[in-house]
């Protein structure tokens, strides 16, 4: 019982209190690039939780056979092998989303995301822990992806799931899904939840 | 005697001018090109200009009342931030646009880094080029001078060729000198009439509210290049035709001189004329944009504390350092 509340707990700090990207700010490069829509940001996202519970795994499993030396380099043949798989697998099955999100699915091996949660994470701890580490931050990133595409792709073409949702009088701001928009869009949602941060904090004082 | 003997922080001098006398001040220089923009494009160019000041104003003053600071909205910095969006805007654009633009301006650019002082960018520039980002084809749709536009609905296209599309696709400009001079030609709302906008940067410069330098090493600057560089080869440009088209009056004079956004150094403000110049014509030679006068200003914006630093005088007293390091 003990042990799943901690698991549990774990899983909260994975998805909101150390949200890795709006808490940590790891990953900035696919959160910025690929949030040009909602279903972009939630396609990357979920392709980014299945490399990083995977990796984080094989990494926790591997923990005591990888010299200290040379563990970076591990991690990401480790890494890569899940990338390579879920790129072959999202060309098979989606392949319109693979298009879209094209270079930014083979550069999930070098997202600092998943070495950070390899190196300070599964390194140390057990499997169990470690997959539920890999879970919660990759389901972190994908709401964090989810929230900042929902909102681009409203204001940046005034539609939802390519649903369009004020009809054809409604004149979109493009800037909003150019990159500027993305930066916009992520200042502002970091802004909101540091004055909610600091509220609760008051509060609590 | 101890009494008399007064410790404070500097400055010690002060000329008695405050930020709203000189926000005063460059809303009056503004007015003979405001007017106009009425004279040529009518009052739908007011009414541009009343929505963007108006909406500035209130967004400043909402912004002001959310984070329960002191209200600013009194030394009418807003208002010409408002005023100078709108002149960056054509005649024909639609109102919720200006609301849009005068939001990014006053809340996005200025006051979320801290307002008036701290603007990083001059925030009428950053809501143009917010606007210009989103709605190309709305901001770049030109009236033809002295027609009757609707005041409110939608503006039908009156598309008219500016000069500046001329000169990039290396045609003759079919307007005469004087005609662009006195501003009828299409274009944006304050940017047409470069005399009444001399007038206005004169009546500052005379009033001490802004140094000469920038204007005109940049105005000079792109006369020179453009000379040079010119879509049909080089030393056959039109430097004149370049100097009084687009927006580099209402630049050089009104957005460049932003003391916020632009060195305050002697050198620094030469550096800034030139390398804004430099890249204007780089922009309307070589650029996606016919006009480059306003991403020229708010790149130099950005690289104004790197300016500052490589030409920070000498302290009094101090020896000069060696390598050109800082302090």
């Amino acid at each position: 019982m003990k042990g799943l509340i901690t698991l549990l707990k774990q899983f909260k700090n994975g998805l909101i209190t150390e949200n890795p990207t709006f808490v940590l700010l790891l990953g900035m490069c696919p959160t910025l690039a690929t949030t040009t829509s909602i279903k972009n940001g939630i396609g990357m996202g979920l392709s980014a939780t299945v490399v990083l519970t995977m990796s984080n795994l094989f990494i926790s499993v591997l923990r005591k056979a990888i010299p200290k030396k040379i563990r970076i380099a591990s991690y990401i043949v480790i890494i890569s092998a899940f990338v390579t798989t879920v790129e072959m697998l999202l060309n098979a099955y989606f392949p319109d989303l693979a298009k879209q999100l094209g270079i930014f699915i083979p550069l999930i091996v070098v997202n600092c995301i998943i070495l950070a949660r390899a190196e300070a994470f599964a390194s140390k701890n057990p499997v169990l822990p470690s997959i539920i580490d890999g879970l919660s931050m990759g389901l972190g990133f994908t709401m964090a992806l989810g929230i900042l595409g929902f909102i681009r792709e409203i204001l940046g073409n005034g539609t939802l799931f390519d649903f369009s949702l004020f009809g054809g009088n409604f004149n979109p701001a493009t800037v909003m899904i150019l990159p500027p928009g993305g930066f916009l869009t992520l200042g502002c949602v970091l802004g909101v939840i540091n004055y909610l941060k600091d509220e609760g904090r008051r509060r609590k004082s | 005697m101890e009494n008399k003997l007064q410790v404070s922080t500097s400055p010690h001098i002060w000329g008695g001018i405050s930020v709203a006398k000189v926000m005063q001040y460059v809303i009056l220089a503004l007015m003979p090109a405001a007017i106009m923009s009425v004279y040529y494009f009518g009052f739908r160019s007011l009414l541009v200009m009343l929505v963007a000041v108006g909406s500035s104003v209130l967004f400043e003053y909402l912004w002001c009342k959310l984070t329960k600071r002191e209200n600013t909205i009194g030394d009418y910095s807003a208002a010409v931030t408002g005023l100078i969006l709108a002149m960056n805007l054509p005649p024909t654009i639609p109102y919720y646009m200006v609301v849009v633009g005068s939001f990014v301006a006053i809340v996005v650019a200025k006051e979320f880094f801290g307002g008036l002082g701290h603007n990083f960018i001059n925030p009428a520039l950053a809501g143009r080029a917010f606007l210009m980002a989103s709605w190309l084809s709305e901001m770049t749709k030109w009236a033809q001078p002295r027609t009757r536009l609707p005041l409110f609905g939608k503006v039908d296209t009156i598309s008219q060729v500016t000069p500046l599309a001329q000169l990039k696709a290396g045609e003759a400009v079919d307007i005469s000198y004087l005609e662009m001079f006195f501003g009828n030609v299409g274009g944006c709302i304050g940017e047409t009439c470069a005399a009444a906008l001399l007038i206005g940067g004169l009546f500052l410069i005379y009033k001490r509210i802004i140094t000469p330098i920038i204007p005109f090493t940049y105005i000079a600057t792109v006369g020179l290049m453009s000379y040079i560089f010119s879509p049909s080869g080089f030393f056959k440009g039109d430097p004149w035709a370049n100097i009084l088209s687009g927006g580099l009056f209402l630049a050089a004079f009104f957005m460049a001189t932003d003391y916020v956004t632009s060195p305050s150094t002697f050198k620094g403000q030469f550096i800034m004329g030139i390398f804004m110049g430099v890249i204007t014509v780089i922009i309307r030679v070589y650029g996606g944009y016919p006009e480059g006068a306003s991403y020229a200003v708010m790149l130099m914006n950005i690289l104004t504390p790197l300016v500052e630093k490589a030409t920070m005088p000498r302290i009094y007293g101090t020896k000069k350092q060696a390598g050109g390091k800082a302090q």
